[in-house]
């Protein structure tokens, strides 16, 4: 029997429509954890099965082409942002990790409250993207 | 009696988790228990939108959006190791 190869129209396009509303919503998730549910962690979780939706749809060669990105290298990325804003607040002579906060006037956006947490918060989310996507493309490489 | 609707709509729903349950026991092929297990997924989210309603909160949104997300990954990569055998292909 011929192998044919599969074409998989509807699942590339769908893949590609819907990368973009799973990766706004991860962000919001990302931002939004201060006042309301969502985090560092669960907007992490989101980004990394946003792209797993693209090696899912796509395969492993077109994707590590068209994003050239290491994850090992994402999780050290993470962490040192998520220590180095405590180290900051240690040069101001504050405990470790000590949080400040102050209201900013930032145009388009009016009055809005910007956090140290926002930082730590980012180191999470680098940290949860890479230990995921690390974890699924190990395995999935795996067999051959 | 906005309360009582919302009670039957619950019960209802049960049901259905309940019947689609049976499927997922006793489906003699392995893609009737995908379907049954993606059509479970949509059924929670009604579930969280009726309790959301219930409780005068709108908290639980976000994990109606990310159950959604979650369930089509699941169905998709399912169904992806089922019809070729492999989730994530290496590619040529």
């Amino acid at each position: 029997m011929k192998q044919v190869k599969p074409n998989d129209v509807m699942l590339q396009t769908f893949a590609r429509m819907l990368i973009f509303i799973i990766l706004a919503f991860s962000i919001y998730l990302l931002l939004a954890g201060h006042n309301s549910p969502g985090g560092g962690f669960i907007g992490g979780l989101m980004t990394a099965s946003a792209i797993l939706i693209l090696y899912l749809a796509f395969d492993m060669k077109t994707i590590r082409k068209s994003i050239p990105i290491d994850f090992v290298k994402i999780i050290g990325i993470g962490l040192l942002f998520a220590s180095l804003t405590g180290v900051v607040s240690m040069l101001f002579g504050f405990p470790y990790l000590t949080q400040f906060f102050d209201y900013f006037h930032i145009p388009l956006l009016g009055e809005v409250e910007l956090t140290t947490a926002l930082p730590f918060d980012l180191g999470v989310y680098f940290v949860v993207v890479g230990s995921a996507l690390t974890i699924i493309l190990t395995i999935a490489e795996d067999d051959n | 009696m906005m309360n009582t609707i919302l009670t039957i709509a619950l019960v209802i729903m049960a049901i259905t988790l309940a019947l689609l349950f049976i499927r997922v026991i006793i489906g003699p092929s392995i893609p009737d228990r995908i379907l049954a297990l993606d059509a479970i997924g949509v059924t929670l989210v009604g579930f969280i939108g009726i309790i959301m309603i219930k409780q005068d909160t709108i908290v639980y949104s976000d994990v109606v959006l990310l159950l959604s997300i979650l369930a089509f990954v699941g169905t998709f990569a399912l169904s992806k190791f089922l019809e070729r055998g492999a989730v994530i292909e290496p590619g040529d």
